[in-house]
């Protein structure tokens, strides 16, 4: 292991110098953890996340983090995640799938007890029947309990996004659990080129009395969050101070906007502001609509990308400008809900215009004819079958 | 520096409530007191919303005057009665989803042995036996196998008493209780055995008619924990509520369980027990 060396986090974000490598997601994420400071990390094996997790172990063994352990089960590991953390340490996770969902009544609560830890979520099916494959339906879940959600489209931005938001979730004004996610397999498990930050510098370490609520350490007086009668009683006070604690943790929420520009260049990303369609989509599907575009462009067709990259808080305002325009949005997804096209819907007048199309579920690979099949027919084009160039 | 946090900064007195200034002249910090000056000291908790005559109140209390290091401790607890007078202490207390509390506790313990490798800090569970040994078994029983060190206190009044009185697996068998309307069909679980099992270095169980004793066992639980790893205290907190116990009979009732199936029993490894013996004559020395 390098002997690490603690330079500013603007500094490590935005100005030091990047070396050019070709790894997967799972290393990626890894790599953001090496470069982070982390105290502590807790562990739980599911496919595809382990791969992860195990680089991270990896990490421990050689004297990167100071604590390491596989948890009992998930709901054992995000419990376990929240008492690191407000012990004072930083902390880091990931799982995928049925592992979110089992630990999610532990990770839904973080936000409220002011937990900034970040969270890998390297997506894979729920529900039946069962498969490994990534559909990433589980972020949905995630969409309402105040954490900042991230939505990384390739190796890059998952280097990019997990080394930034352990800065971002520690941030006073933020202070909230952060998840990083990505699809599993299809990031997680394939190789792109990260340029990364060096490895022998690292995050200052966190610093817990810089807070909106301090550690339980007996260092400092406690926040007391659940100490008064009231809280724990059904009656108008407790009503009103669960109102104001979540008001706050909604508030904070919004603020990381200001971070996410900062470091991850805003929220989203747009190709071609003038498009007359739009194809919107976050994480891999965003990897997929960018071929889209490409494809679209070299044919003469006027089509624009807009990709998300900051779920939760929502882009709401550059998402409205980005498509004020548009005669048609189009937004590929890999799950059968369609959350994303929903969010954009509720967040634009124009909502008529989102076509919820193409979805992939169970893990399927999203072909980019079938993000061009819904261009031609949202430019009137009639093909017979769709002959990529 | 557990000291530091709970003294007033100088000057600062006169704007302090009465309450915390008694709390720091008169109460528990930084001494050592015996359980039964309880009446002469600024008890730790005063008020709560529990039941009246309630022995898991009374049990809170005890368990408050006995902490070894109480400007050094963090109490975690969850869902269930115990909480609502555990978190009215002046003492760190952390309250999480029910059942989460052995789990939540190897994190904090964890961070805090990063942070300050050098200092003490007591991490304590004081949680129902629903919680620990139904919803939140498999978190229990792995902060045991995993030798996590803090102590765990299950406060076992053989139901769910907060939600108003439904059957546990700590109930006795054949007890008819809500969800079990046609009695418990099995035995009440062993947990001592579990714990001595899983790797705990002190475990003991109790009915709480013994006040010095009491005190003693969790002194020396808390004590163990910190150097030697997890620590298990079983106790018997009838309620009164659910059993229909009326107040005057619920010590009748303690003594009367302490004869049948819950008398004082203490076992620990030959490494803790060494360990305390140390530990107690240091501090009879210190008081001599
Ligand atoms: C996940 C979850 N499930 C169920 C509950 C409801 N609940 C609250 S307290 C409790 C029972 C408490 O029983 P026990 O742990 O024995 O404590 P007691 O109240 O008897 O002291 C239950 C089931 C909850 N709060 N959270
Ligand atoms: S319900 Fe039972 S255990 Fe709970 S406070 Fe009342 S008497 Fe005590
Ligand atoms: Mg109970």
């Amino acid at each position: 292991m390098p002997e690490q060396k603690v330079v500013e986090t603007d500094y490590l974000l935005l100005e030091a110098p990047r070396e050019r490598k070709f790894i997967t997601g799972s290393q990626a994420m890894a790599e953001a953890v090496k470069r982070a400071n982390v105290d502590i990390a807790i562990a739980y094996p599911i496919t595809p996340q382990s791969e992860t997790m195990h680089l991270v172990g990896d990490l421990w063994a050689q004297g990167y983090l100071k604590d390491y352990y596989r948890a009992e089960e998930e709901y054992g590991a995000m419990s376990a995640i929240a008492g690191a953390v407000r012990g004072g340490a930083r902390a880091f996770t990931a799982t995928s799938g049925p592992g979110l969902l089992r630990g999610l009544e532990a990770i839904a609560s973080w936000p409220g007890h002011r937990i900034p830890a970040v969270l890998g979520v390297l997506t894979r099916v729920v529900n039946a029947p069962l498969s490994i494959q990534p559909d990433n339906v589980e972020i949905s879940y995630l969409m309402n309990c105040g954490m900042v959600v991230l939505h990384a489209e390739n190796q890059q931005d998952v280097f990019d996004f997990t080394l930034a938001s352990f800065a971002i979730s520690e941030m006073v004004d933020v202070y909230l659990p952060i998840a990083v996610c990505t699809e599993g397999f299809f990031v997680t498990h394939a190789k792109g080129y990260v340029n990364m930050t060096p490895e022998d510098m690292k995050l200052p370490p966190r610093d817990p009395y810089k807070a909106p609520v301090p550690p339980t350490d007996c260092e400092i007086p406690p926040a007391r969050i659940q100490r008064d009668a009231p809280v724990q009683k059904s009656n108008f006070m407790s009503y009103l101070i669960h109102q104001v604690w979540q008001q706050e943790v909604w508030s904070s929420n919004m603020r990381a906007m200001k971070y996410i520009y900062k470091y991850l260049n805003g929220p989203i990303e747009v190709i071609n502001p003038d498009a007359e369609v739009f194809v919107a989509a976050s994480g891999c599907a965003a990897a997929q609509a960018r071929e889209a575009v490409r494809y679209a462009q070299m044919e003469g067709l006027n089509v624009g990308l807009l990709k998300i990259k900051s779920i939760v808080p929502f882009p709401s305002k550059e998402v409205r400008e980005t498509l004020k325009n548009a005669k048609a949005i189009i937004v590929p997804e890999h799950n059968i809900v369609g959350w994303l096209a929903k969010e954009i819907k509720a967040n634009i007048p124009n909502s008529d215009n989102v076509i919820g199309r193409p979805r992939v579920y169970g893990g399927m690979t999203l072909p980019v004819e079938l993000i061009m099949d819904e261009i031609y027919a949202a430019l009137g084009i009639k093909k017979d079958k769709t002959v990529l160039v | 520096m557990g000291l530091e946090y709970v003294k007033i900064s100088p000057g600062f007195e006169k704007y302090m409530p009465k309450d915390y200034v008694d709390l720091v002249k008169y109460g528990q910090f930084g001494k050592q007191i015996d359980v039964q000056q309880i009446d002469q000291i600024k008890e730790l908790v005063e008020e709560h919303p529990m039941c009246a005559g309630c022995y898991m109140a009374y049990f809170v209390r005890i368990f408050y005057a006995s902490l070894p290091k109480p400007e050094d401790t963090i109490v975690l607890g969850t869902a269930g009665c115990a909480r609502l007078a555990l978190s009215q202490a002046a003492v760190p207390f952390i309250y999480g989803n029910y059942g989460d509390t052995n789990a939540v506790a190897s994190g904090l313990k964890r961070a805090l042995s990063i942070r300050f490798p050098d200092k003490i800090k007591d991490v304590v569970v004081v949680a129902g036996d629903g919680g620990l040994m139904d919803i939140g078994f498999g978190m229990t029983m792995h902060s045991w196998f995993r030798r996590e060190k803090f102590t765990t206190i299950m406060v076992d009044n053989e139901v769910y008493g907060n939600t108003g009185g439904q059957e546990s697996g700590m109930s006795p068998k054949g007890v008819q209780l809500k969800m079990a309307p046609k009695g418990k069909k099995f035995d009440k679980i062993n947990a001592v055995e579990l714990a001595k099992t899983a790797g705990c270095v002190y475990v003991a169980k109790l009915a709480p008619t013994n006040p010095k004793r009491i005190a003693k066992t969790i002194k020396r639980a808390i004590l163990a924990a910190r150097e030697l790893g997890p620590t298990f205290i079983h106790v018997y907190t009838s309620c009164n509520i659910e059993y229909s116990i009326p107040t005057e009979r619920v010590l009748a009732d303690a003594k009367e369980r302490e004869k049948n199936d819950f008398g004082f029993y203490e076992w620990m490894t030959d490494e803790a027990k060494e360990y305390l013996e140390e530990q107690e004559k240091k501090m009879a020395e210190a008081k001599t």
